[in-house]
């Protein structure tokens, strides 16, 4: 089964690429080594086992092939990844995102269909109904003390049926003759700089959330907030609108991927929108290096984890499985990265190679 | 005499009212049309039977201090697995594609009753699994169910990626036609209602008269206090596990009662969730400790009788069901904040800020 | 000591227990009468709950002897010493809230018939249970529909179930009122009467006195003595606890020069009649700017009650705050940091360092809250804020990026002052600063508080160490018992009056019951 080991040069610099981040991210001891290492492994399995995998073709000036398609299927869950890690690293979760980008798809395609807004009022008002979406979890779990797996199951269950409400019960489908519809269908199928706009939206999102993390202390008060509650609300922290902020964001990363999932099908269908993504985004988050009690977290590693999981997926597929069977790889990768972030699993396998234990930092 | 009403109650009270509520409202809105008959409850129960079944095993989850996510996924594992090991191809020469041989030609085709063991083997043994992850390595609850949920499914899919009709006598003929009690001239009940009311009956018992059952709702209620007056904190929580297992398969075996097939993309898709929302609504906390299975019945019931109203009502899209549910489910977590609030007793914990 | 008859039912000796870094027991004694109520008393790491913790199974002793009824027993587990005759109540209630009294009493060991329970046979147990704590209750009502004394006694109920020959009472009326302490003490009285053992471990003086028949004092991890209540004076009782012979301590103690000196500013905080049901109170002082205010009592007395609710984490039940003479409602510590004050707690990892975060992080933290999210503090001045104050504190640290967990007790209290010295603020309450920190940190600590205190910053200072408490403030309010007995200000202050105005008495001398 070894393909042609004359790999194309793409495969092989995106090999050296990813040798390099990974040696840099062991020098800086950095959380992002195991994602990325795993996910070096798996590309370099593929690299030997997987047919085509690397191939890519040019095709009317864009680039095409399996390694691309990941990229591209991936985005949905690299921007639900991003709103989740901020929401896990307050020590909460959010169930809610793949409902929401129901809402979102939903809310674009009936104003696209009733027509007489331009494009960036009908975006606009789809995200804006994302963030009262999202407001709406916040205040539940900071106002109201409800737990979040709890407070936002409450959409998980309810949200298709608002996208429902919203499209009167049917698929709505994005004619050619509806106004905006070029600029619609372009965000999820178009291409920019030889690559799908889908992928470089997620860059941009990436950025815009280190830079809201980073460059603001909202960063600085959601890790003391999953870290400990109790001694920063003592040192003067708003973990209440700190809170908020994060299932509101959360609810907008998701909107944003609900628009992208509508444009590619030119198509809100509610019923399938987003259906067990939100899953996905916690799994990726998790690999990722963010743990779900909270605390630091890591906005690369949410992304790595989410290309992990696509990678996954995908290799699966070119192996001849079905994506409904390719479940199994992917229940095995969640139950193994929840043991390896446990710490009663780690004693017990370092007892078993009987090293001698580490005395743990005071 | 003032009446006392323990505050524990109120959840499950609220649930027995917005039930009779709703099928008062059905009877009135739509007692022309037939909605007072016995027919419209006995379907009510027979529709939301294996439902029912899945939400039993998954409330004594729930009541332990954890979550069941992968009912909905082991009920089509198990609705997959009973079909292909009972298919006969002389009595179903139709049937092409790929049939996996799940077991020695010489047994196959297991008899259905044989076929049922099997699948409720399996599922129970899924649950104990989950169970000894969660405990043992103190998983998240959420994730290892999460990686059953995806397991059990894509387990389904390998065995067979379409669903297949069973065809075996047994099923067409006696639990269809002869299983059935007749409770009136025009009416019967299907089997699996009485599958339903059975596993009820025993989640009761082992609920209310067993150890095991107190200590489910001690350890969910306050499991370090539990650990402190000695409880076996660990074998109730795996048998908590193991119990829900054996109901989400029974629940896959009731499926392929009604239905006569197995299904490996459409049997139970979301079923977990409307599992635990029949929970929820059924008064159960989600912190755990606090929660009837009877609370659970009328969960069912509720859930039920929202989808039979708006079918009734024929105009409203079937999914208005989806969003009365999450109406319901939030109300009744208010109201549970609401009720734990005014019953925690005032100094025996610092307020925080 | 006075001379036991075989009537004796515990006896403890020589028990030593050590962890990493501390002798935790040395060679300790305790022993318990049939029909006694044994007082064990001893302040912060004197080794009771230890001592405790050994004899209920939770830890394996070094070394010694623990004899039951003349029969030798080792307790590996809470379980297990159970099932030989020791039951603990502690000071959690540690029952299931939403359970009736009657489960609560009989989980794990209901009646059953062919595995199946006997609900009646339940509600007979517990009944009965009560009945020897002289209560009579619907059992099968919620436990959590009853008052925390009711639960406690539930607990104890529950624990004598098991054919209880000693019974442990760790803390149990830290939550109670007076009336619900009686009650306690009145079913206490009754299990005495049947012969039960049970060892009493409170801060409480008052309590102690009124309810015990002897009492053991520990300190430090080793045995002070064995006392007959009635014979032990309370001024007496209080030295053996923190180790001051009282009528050696000279009447005004060491000072630091500074301490009187330099009168205070105007007054900055007025707190009057200040309260909190099962907290403490009322209160009554005020605070002025460039002047050092200690809390003294014992441990246990009130004084993180009081600052907890200067600092807007407990809301009162009554009496008013007056900041620079306008009254002020602060009901969160947001509102409290906005009015100046700050606030350094007892319980460092709990309440105080996020252990994840750098020691750089950790110090900007409060700062930066205060400006909000969107001011943000550039990273150059974050490292240039922390830099200042690990030098000025000398807080050893290998850098400002280390994470805080890794940092020692008396460092990490270095960094949570840094926290809210960067903040400016007008009042500094500080809950324990020197509380397991070495003596030169301890040291450097002090000599901050009187330097900021020149500077003009009002400083509310808790300490259970006296000399620290003597040779730091100018005020010194005295708490005992969850309530205010009495201030002592500038040249009244030493250690011998705070020990007598705990004490209860005006001058030296027996105190009876």
């Amino acid at each position: 089964m070894f393909a042609e080991l004359s790999a194309p040069p793409f495969a092989l610099a995106l090999l050296v690429v990813l040798a390099g981040l990974l040696v840099a991210a062991r020098l800086a001891r950095s959380t992002v080594f195991w994602p990325l290492a795993a996910l070096a492994l798996l590309l370099a399995f593929n690299l030997f086992a997987t047919r085509g995998f690397f191939s890519l073709e040019w095709k009317e000036g864009h680039l095409f092939g399996p390694a691309i398609d990941v990229l591209k299927n991936g985005s949905y869950v690299m921007l639900l990844s991003l709103g989740m890690t901020l929401v896990i690293a307050t020590s909460g979760v959010d169930l809610s995102v793949g409902a929401v980008m129901a809402i979102s798809g939903a809310v674009a395609a009936g104003l696209i269909e009733r027509g007489g807004l331009p494009l960036p009022a009908v975006l606009a008002a789809a995200l804006g109904v994302c963030v009262l979406v999202g407001l709406w979890n916040g205040v539940l779990v900071a106002v109201f003390r409800v737990q979040p797996l709890v407070a936002t199951l409450v959409l998980m269950v309810a949200g298709r049926g608002v996208a429902m409400l919203i499209t009167e019960g049917r698929r709505i489908t994005i004619q050619r003759s509806y106004a905006g519809y070029d600029a619609f269908v372009y965000i999820g199928n178009g291409f920019l700089f030889y690559v799908p706009l889908a992928v470089t939206i997620v860059a941009v999102m990436l950025l815009l959330t280190a830079l809201l993390t980073r460059k603001t202390a909202l960063g600085l008060f959601i890790e003391a907030v999953g870290d400990n509650d109790t001694a920063s609300r003592y040192a003067g922290v708003n973990a209440r609108a700190v809170k908020l902020a994060a299932y509101t964001f959360s609810a907008f990363c998701a909107g944003v991927a609900g628009l992208i999932y509508a444009s590619n099908i030119r198509t809100a269908d509610p019923s399938k929108a987003g259906l067990y993504l939100e899953l996905d985004a916690i799994m990726a988050v998790v690999i990722g290096g963010t743990a779900l009690t909270g605390g630091r977290f890591r906005l690369i590693g949410s992304v790595v984890g989410a290309l992990l999981i696509q990678t996954l997926t995908t290799t699966m597929l070119m192996h001849g499985l079905s994506s409904d069977q390719a479940l199994v790889p992917k229940a095995v990768v969640v139950v193994a990265v929840c043991l390896l972030q446990s710490r009663v699993f780690r004693e017990r396998v370092a007892r078993l190679f009987r090293r001698p234990a580490r005395r743990q930092p005071a | 005499m003032k009446l006392r009403l323990d505050a524990r109650y109120i959840p499950v009270l609220a649930s027995a009212g917005v039930l009779a509520g709703l099928y008062v409202l059905g009877c009135v809105l739509f007692g022309d049309r037939g909605f007072t008959s016995l027919r419209v409850v006995v379907d009510l129960l027979s529709e939301n039977a294996f439902l029912g079944a899945a939400a039993i095993g998954a409330t004594v989850v729930i009541l332990s201090g954890g979550i069941d996510l992968s009912s909905g996924s082991i009920i089509a594992l198990v609705s997959i697995l009973i079909a292909v090991l009972c298919f006969d191809p002389a009595l179903d020469p139709r049937q092409v594609g790929e049939i996996k041989q799940l077991l020695p030609a010489a047994w196959l085709p297991l008899h259905p009753a044989a076929a049922v063991l099997v699948a409720l083997a399996v599922g129970t043994l899924l649950g104990t699994a989950m169970g000894c992850l969660i405990h043992f390595f103190r998983l998240p609850p959420f994730l290892v169910t999460l990686g059953g949920m995806f397991f059990a499914r894509g387990l389904a899919f390998l065995i067979k990626t379409e669903s297949l009709s069973i065809k075996h006598p047994f099923y067409i003929e006696t639990i269809r036609e002869d299983l059935r009690i007749a409770l009136t001239a025009q009416v019967d009940m299907p089997f699996v209602v009485v599958c339903f009311a059975a596993i009820f009956v025993l989640g009761l018992v082992l609920m209310h008269w067993t150890r095991f059952g107190r200590n489910v709702y001690a350890i969910g209620g306050d499991e370090k206090s539990a650990v402190l007056m000695g409880l076996p904190v660990a074998s109730t929580k795996i048998r908590g596990y193991t119990f829900a297992g054996f109901c989400s398969a029974l629940a896959g075996v009731m499926y392929t009662f009604s239905l006569s097939k197995g299904d490996p993309a459409q049997a139970g898709v979301g079923l977990e969730l409307d599992a635990i929302a029949s929970a929820v609504i059924g008064g159960t906390l989600l912190s755990g400790g606090v929660g009837y299975l009877a609370g659970t019945l009328m969960g069912v019931l509720i859930f039920g009788l929202i989808q039979t109203l708006i079918n009734f009502q024929g105009t409203l899209s079937a999914w208005w069901t989806r969003i009365a549910v999450g109406v319901l489910v939030l109300v009744f977590i208010l109201l549970q904040n609401f009720v734990s609030a005014a019953t925690r007793h005032v100094g025996s914990d610092r307020s925080d800020t | 000591m006075p001379e036991v008859s075989d009537s004796l039912l515990l006896e403890m000796r020589g028990i030593s227990k050590a962890f990493p870094g501390v002798q935790a027991l040395d060679g300790v004694p305790f022993r318990l009468r049939r029909g006694e109520v044994h007082g064990l008393m001893g302040e912060n790491g004197a080794g009771k709950s230890t001592l405790i913790k050994v004899l209920t199974g939770v830890y394996r002793r070094d070394a010694g002897e623990i004899t039951l009824d003349g029969v030798p027993v080792h307790p590996t587990s809470p379980q297990h010493a159970e099932a030989v005759g020791i039951s603990t109540v502690y000071q959690e209630v540690n029952l299931i809230p939403h359970l009736s009294v009657a489960e609560n009493v009989c989980l794990g060991r209901q009646p059953t018939r062919l595995g199946m329970i006997r609900w009646r046979a339940i509600r007979r147990r517990a009944e009965a249970a009560l009945d020897k704590l002289g209560l009579a209750l619907d059992v099968s009502r919620q436990l959590s529909s009853y008052s925390i004394a009711i639960q406690q006694m539930v607990a104890i109920a529950r624990a004598l179930d098991v054919r209880a020959k000693l019974l442990v009472l760790d803390e149990p009326t830290s939550s109670l009122d007076e009336k619900e302490v009686a009650e306690l003490f009145a079913a206490v009285a009754r299990l005495r009467e049947r012969g039960l053992g049970i060892i009493f471990i409170t801060h409480f003086l008052d309590q102690v006195y009124r309810v015990s028949d002897r009492i053991t004092v520990l300190r430090n991890g080793g045995f002070v003595g064995e006392y007959e209540t009635k014979d032990l004076p309370r001024i007496e009782l209080i030295g053996r606890m923190i180790g001051k012979d009282p009528s050696a301590i000279a009447a005004d103690g060491e000072r630091r020069p500074s301490a009187g000196a330099a009168a205070a500013g105007e007054a900055l905080v007025h707190v009057d009649g200040l309260r909190r049901r099962g907290s403490v109170g009322p209160l009554t002082m005020t605070i002025h700017r460039g002047e050092v205010v200690a809390l003294a009592g014992l441990l246990g007395s009130g004084r993180t009650e009081a600052a907890r609710l200067l600092f807007g984490i407990d809301r009162p039940d009554g009496g008013q705050i007056r900041v620079t003479g306008r009254p002020e409602r602060i009901r969160s510590p947001r509102r409290a940091i906005r009015l100046g004050f700050a606030f350094t707690p007892e319980d460092r990892r709990y309440a105080g360092i996020i252990p994840n975060l750098s020691v750089r992080e950790n110090i900007v933290l409060a700062l930066q809250a205060s400006r909000g999210t969107w001011r943000t503090l550039s990273r150059k001045r974050q490292v240039e804020i922390a830099g200042r104050f690990i030098e000025a504190l000398d807080i050893k640290t290998p850098g400002p990026e280390q994470p805080i967990a890794n940092l020692s007790g008396g460092n990490q209290q270095k960094v949570l002052l840094a926290r809210w010295l960067a903040t400016e603020p007008r009042l500094l309450i500080l809950d324990e600063p020197t509380r397991g920190i070495d003596v030169g940190a301890k040291a450097e600590i002090e000599g901050l508080i009187a330097r900021l205190r020149e500077q003009g910053m009002a400083i509310l200072f808790i300490s259970s160490e006296l000399e620290e408490v003597v040779r730091d403030s100018q005020r010194v309010v005295v708490l005992r018992d969850r309530a205010q007995i009495g201030e002592l200000v500038g040249g009244a202050i030493s250690e011998q009056a705070i020990l007598h105005l705990i004490a209860g008495q005006e001058t030296g001398g027996g105190d009876v019951r």
